[in-house]
């Protein structure tokens, strides 16, 4: 049946196409550049996501994970999931004494295996940011086996790692200059800000399924 | 000539407007999503480039579209997806549910998808022993209250939020009565967790499907997306066979269109691109992910070369926000998936124009819908077209049941103007009847009820212009 359908219907693409397809927009659509000059990026980067409610922790190459520890126990967040072997994972743990609260959990097993912790029992996520985008106010993630998808979703709180360094203007640029196209990762995600709906009244409201919080630590 | 228990949206349009809250839930969410998707656009010169290099991508992409749909097939097969095709809602409803079967599960949970508010999804599976929960907020409510969309992007629109505070009183056991929109918010999220934890599977829509990479595109601020699609083991989406573009870097111009069009955001909270279910090492994602690409019609409209552009559409809704009928109708008297500018187009082609050509006719033809449509589909020029489409009588149209408009009293009416002026003695007698017996005819008689309801009834003058004009002593040319 499928088989049959699928033929069907390219059957009947295949019969009404145009021979020849039309030349505009045939060349591949330029990105806008140098609208944001580099030092313009981060500023607008931080009100962009300000505008939706992202916190921001500001710290340097040195000091953040402690800046993130600290910022964690003012919260009051017992527990904190991270992945033990992403880029910035072993660094994030050397700030944190077993005994001291917070307690750091390892995302390091199956999904099967975390998904009642994640669900119920963790406070916050931690990830690092591959990169960000100064013309909407994102946060660029690949999820990977060592840093998983559910790290940035189903905790309350998303902590991201950002460096200033790796903002871009556009989302077109990031795409091009960094050639997604020749590798894409089973999941990449764009983040701007904390989980929001306005389905009810189209009145704003944070945190309806992912992260109630979004805190971009800043390098 | 009407189709056997086709809506009518005559009545039902009148119905809406006397529902004076419903006009106020939709006037004042049009009037707040007009003003968010202006402020995106201040500048004319970048809105006109930005919707020129939109439109472009999605005509080059419908140009390509049986190849570019292949491509994609391979493309997602060699990432370890499994592609299924379904022509027809029904076929499509089957092979999602084999797909449930063949793992067992009996719990579904669904991100937003359009697609399956076509096939009827939740409604099918439910029959068949499935729970189907929705868990985009605007979604949940009106699944709550067994109601269909009333907007593509904001479901629950015609619902203000004391009606929805009743709603959940009534249907979520535990639910706090409460009018604030962060309270029943929360409400929601906790009834969704829960869902979210113990589905067997998760449904998607796409929103863009990219050929070169196979990567497929879902735009969303909620997270429920993300959590229809990375938590459970099993994902299906679902697409409508258009939504295939040819590159990935086809898709920032129509990201930036698509959000800031729909409500007026810059970019949505997340944008989730998957290319491949869990891989070797990976701690979670789907073990499985299924791609239903679905026809239901769009073959159909393919066809034909100016109708095509009708599948350019990337479902941003503003040609809905800026309509003057839909805000004073709502959604839902159009008894349509699709409601508003693009319903008006695209359902006719889809359902038929036997059942559905009022549809074409519940427009102004203001150009409001035109003007704002992020791809430069001409709504405006395809609402005549299929005016003109549902009145023919000569063959060779790929248009459903063309001609299916067509009413016997209306063609007689036409052939009598046609004798009537073609014969000088004719007209003057016609003129004449006219004049004579206009005031005994009531207004609201027969036919000329449809123009007379919202009109007065038109008076003919005492003499006509052959008679004046002959009176004056100048020749009757």
């Amino acid at each position: 049946m499928a088989e049959t359908s699928r033929e069907a219907i390219l059957g009947r693409l295949r019969a009404a196409a145009d021979p020849a397809p039309p030349d505009r927009g045939a060349a591949a659509p330029d990105f806008p550049s140098g609208r944001y000059l580099p030092s313009e990026r981060l500023p607008r980067l931080r009100r962009c996501m300000e505008a939706v409610r992202t916190e921001f922790v500001e710290a340097t190459e040195e000091g953040w994970p402690s800046a993130v520890r600290d910022f964690l126990v003012a919260q009051g967040a017992r527990r904190v999931a991270y992945g033990p072997s992403g880029p910035d994972g072993p660094a994030f743990a050397a700030a944190f004494r077993p005994g001291a609260p917070p307690e750091l959990v390892p995302y390091d097993r199956p999904v099967e295996e975390m998904k009642t912790a994640l669900f119920t029992d963790i406070d916050a996520g931690f990830t690092s940011a591959r990169g960000g985008i100064a013309e909407t106010g994102t946060l660029v993630l690949w999820p990977s086996p060592a840093e998983p998808r559910l790290l940035s979703l189903v905790p309350p709180m998303h902590v991201a790692l950002l460096r200033a360094a790796t903002i871009r203007e556009t989302f077109g640029e990031t795409l091009k200059v960094e050639n997604w196209a020749a590798g894409m990762p089973a999941n990449a995600l764009l983040i701007s800000g904390p989980s929001k709906t306005a389905d009810i009244e189209q009145t704003l409201a944070y945190g309806v399924h992912g992260p109630k919080r979004l805190v971009v630590v800043l390098v | 000539m009407s189709a056997e228990g086709a809506p009518d949206f005559h009545a039902s349009s009148s119905k809406a407007l006397r529902d004076a809250p419903l006009r106020a839930n939709f006037r004042r969410a049009m009037d707040g999503l007009m003003a968010k998707r202006a402020a995106q656009f201040p500048d004319p010169a970048e809105w006109a480039a930005l919707r020129a290099r939109a439109a472009a991508v999605r005509a080059r992409s419908l140009a390509k579209l049986p190849e570019l749909l292949e491509a994609l097939e391979a493309k997602c097969v060699s990432n370890g997806l499994k592609v299924h095709w379904a022509a027809t809602t029904g076929e499509a409803n089957a092979t999602v549910l084999s797909i449930l079967r063949a793992h067992g599960a009996t719990r579904l949970v669904k991100g937003k998808s359009m697609v399956s508010e076509e096939m009827h999804l939740n409604d099918f599976l439910e029959a068949n022993g499935v729970e189907s929960v929705e868990s985009d907020l605007g979604e949940y409510i009106i699944q709550l209250d067994g109601e269909t969309p009333s907007h593509i992007i904001m479901p629950a629109i015609h619902k203000n939020r004391q009606q929805i505070a009743r709603l959940f009183g009534r249907k979520i056991r535990d639910a706090v009565y409460s009018e604030e929109v962060d309270a029943l918010t929360a409400t929601a999220r906790r009834v969704l967790r829960q869902k979210f934890f113990e589905a067997q599977a998760g449904l998607s829509g796409v929103n863009f499907a990219v050929a070169e990479t196979g990567t497929l595109c879902l735009v969303e601020n909620e997270g429920n997306g993300r959590m229809s699609t990375h938590v459970p083991p099993v994902h299906i989406a679902l697409m409508g066979l258009e939504k295939v573009v040819e590159r990935l870097e086809d898709v920032p111009p129509l990201l930036t269109v698509l959000t800031r069009s729909a409500t007026g955001q810059p970019i949505s909270t997340y944008f989730n691109m998957i290319t491949a279910p869990r891989g070797p090492g990976e701690k979670d994602g789907p073990r499985e992910i299924h791609l239903v690409i679905l026809d239901n019609g769009r073959s159909r409209i393919f066809a034909d070369g100016e109708l095509r552009a009708t599948l350019r559409c990337i479902r941003c809704g503003a040609c809905m926000n800026h309509c003057p009928v839909y805000t004073r109708v709502g959604g839902h008297a159009y008894q349509a998936i699709y409601p508003g500018p693009i319903g008006k187009i695209l359902t006719p082609q889809v359902e038929g124009l036997a059942r559905r050509h009022d549809l074409p006719h519940a427009s102004s033809l203001c150009h409001a819908c035109t003007e704002v449509c992020p791809v430069e589909i001409p709504i405006t020029r395809l609402l005549v077209r299929l005016r003109a489409e549902s009145a023919r009588s000569s063959a060779g149209s790929s248009v459903l049941d063309a001609g299916g408009g067509r009413s016997r009293l209306e063609d007689l009416a036409w052939a009598g103007w046609r004798a009537a002026h073609a014969s000088p003695a004719l007209y003057r007698m016609m003129t004449r009847l006219v004049r004579l017996a206009s005031p005994f005819v009531p207004s609201r008689f027969g036919p000329m009820k449809a123009w007379t309801n919202v009109r007065s009834k038109p008076r003919p003058a005492r003499r006509t212009l052959h008679e004046l004009v002959k009176e004056k002593g100048l020749g009757d040319g």
